[in-house]
């Protein structure tokens, strides 16, 4: 039997198909995007020697652009996501209401603070001032590979790009967290206290389990921002296209949106279609990221029924 | 174990604002005692001052006294934290927590303490405290299974077997059955009867019926009007209190006049 068709209404007609052409301008952006990555890079994948400034084919060129744009975003993300649940616990949960308002006022002024004025810190006041901890770390723990030396006399090094990274994806985190972390049902935080939990207790048991899956994606938007960052790593980073695990050295790895920005106004014919075609690998790691990031959210969604 | 509360001149207050005012009350060790009153008389709040649980709200605080056998429980030198550990709490909904299985929600007072538990410890405290909440049977195999899995009455007797892991000298329970079928609700009434024997209880109710069937005293508070605090205006041994009350207030609050 055939249900009777409701009555359409010209505002939900209006309204559905407003909502519709909303979601499809993205899919249409992103499809133009890819297409035009993949049209304007595909020469680009067999760009020989020349074009690849020394690279004998494109993987050899673009390995060490991926490995040093994952390697600066993962310490970047290392270092602001403990931070940044920091912030945001000590906002939702233990600074005084008035002092919280005022901390998330400023973190939220971080995001806004032009990513140039970032870079131009990095190298200006932050490279110069942190030579000596490279130096100490050279020292002491360069037995570790991470810090073999011999140490970088600007500070302008991988780890220090990736420091800059860390306080600009700081507020998003933070913010995203902060939001989960205030919306713990009041139901769970009672139910911990009262069972005699202090409020560090608490936390650990309702108000983290209830926040994970927020904390996942609010880590790899954060991933996202850090991956593609292009002008303060541009800025603070003296790359040289290599791969290696030293983070403090003169010699650094490059990532591909710094690469792309440093070398594109310069590159012609193939050469630039090699860069586009380094554009399109970022694209699909951050595509990747993404896929990833939602597929852990939903593993852990809670009262998922197993 | 169990022990009685003794509470004189206690003022309760959300910041500036009094919302219970002065009562004197004592809690006989190893029986039932409910609370019941009009809506925002203050008996929930009460009931949460004797385990330190008002105070959670920014600006509540109270004046006066609260002793459990002797012992003040606002003395400046007493953790709020061992106080809760002390008295038990089971709220008006059920709010297991929601990414532990059955056996850990159980499990989770036990695990603050900082107990070591071997395995087949933990598996005896999960066995006595939900055979203790008549909920072993329905769930004994799926101890892994999320808490939230079981239906609302399950998961409020869950609950009950979570406060009562920790071996508590005092159950609190707020509304328990406000949210609740009347079959699980008859089912953590016959709870509350065999709980008795071990554990002094004071239960908020707004359901008379239920005050009359689970309890040996019962307290009736009231407000004197809009904007003023609660006050404790009688407090009797059940079957007084339901038949020939001292006040007339109780009277007609039970007998449905008003309220």
């Amino acid at each position: 039997m055939k249900a009777g068709s409701p009555k359409r209404r010209l505002g939900d007609l209006v309204f559905s198909n407003l909502t519709r052409a909303a979601g499809l301008t993205i899919l249409v952006a992103l499809a133009g995007v890819g297409i035009f990555l993949l049209a304007q890079g595909a020469p680009g994948l067999t760009a020989g020697k020349e074009d690849l400034r020394g690279h004998a084919n494109f993987l050899s060129y673009v390995a060490p652009l991926v490995f040093g744009t994952l390697l600066a975003a993962v310490l970047a993300l290392l270092i602001a996501v403990p931070l940044a649940l920091g912030v945001a616990l000590s906002i939702s949960h233990f600074a005084p209401r008035r002092l919280a308002t005022v901390i998330g006022y400023l973190v939220d002024l971080l995001a806004a603070v032009p990513s140039v004025v970032y870079g131009l810190w990095g190298i200006g006041v932050l490279g110069p001032k942190i030579v000596p901890l490279y130096e100490w770390l050279d020292k002491h723990v360069g037995w570790l590979p991470f810090f073999a030396g011999p140490y970088s006399n600007t500070g302008r090094t991988i780890l220090t790009a990736s420091i800059v990274l860390a306080l600009m994806v700081i507020p998003i985190v933070t913010a995203i967290t902060r939001e989960i972390f205030m919306q713990t049902p009041r139901l769970n935080e009672e139910a911990a206290l009262a069972l005699g939990a202090t409020r560090w207790e608490m936390i650990r048991l309702a108000v983290l389990p209830y926040g994970r899956s927020g904390i996942v994606s609010a880590a790899m938007l954060g991933l996202g921002r850090a991956l593609g960052e292009t002008m303060a790593v541009a800025l603070v980073l003296s790359a040289s296209n290599v791969v290696t695990w030293n983070l403090i050295s003169s010699t650094n790895p490059s990532t591909i949106a710094a690469n792309i920005a440093l070398t594109f106004s310069d590159a012609t014919g193939t050469a630039r279609n090699a860069l586009i075609a380094s554009g399109l690998v970022l694209f699909v790691i951050t595509f990747v990221v993404n896929f990833a990031a939602r597929a852990i959210v939903a593993r852990y969604e809670p009262g998922r029924k197993k | 174990m169990a022990k009685s509360i003794d509470v004189s001149d206690l003022n309760i207050y959300y910041s500036d604002f009094l919302a219970v005012e002065n009562v004197n009350m004592t809690i006989k060790a190893r029986s039932v005692t409910a609370l019941i009153g009009p809506s925002g008389c203050g008996k929930s709040t009460f009931l949460r001052t004797l385990n330190r649980m008002h105070e959670v709200i920014p600006g509540a605080r109270v004046e006066g006294k609260v002793a459990v056998d002797g012992q003040s429980l606002y003395d400046s030198a007493v953790d709020p934290v061992e106080v809760r550990r002390m008295v038990g709490m089971v709220f008006q909904r059920p709010n297991p927590f929601p990414t532990m299985s059955i056996a850990e929600n159980v499990l989770a007072g036990l695990r603050l303490n900082n107990k070591k538990l071997t395995k087949s410890e933990a598996a005896d405290v999960v066995e006595r405290s939900l055979q203790g909440a008549n909920l072993w049977n329905e769930v004994k195999d799926r101890l892994g299974k999320p808490g939230m899995g079981l239906s609302g009455g399950q998961q409020q007797r869950l609950c009950i077997a979570r406060a009562i892991a920790v071996e508590p000298q005092v159950l609190l329970m707020d509304e328990p059955c406000s949210a609740l079928d009347p079959i699980s609700t008859s089912a953590v009434e016959d709870l509350i009867h065999e709980l008795k024997e071990q554990y002094t209880i004071v239960i908020v109710t707004h359901n008379m019926q239920q005050a009359a069937r689970v309890s040996e005293d019962t307290a009736f508070f009231n407000l004197a009007g809009a904007g003023k605090p609660g006050r404790l205006i009688e407090m009797n041994p059940t079957k007084k209190i339901f038949s020939v009350p001292d006040e007339e207030a109780t009277e007609a609050y039970i007998s449905g006049r008003f309220g």
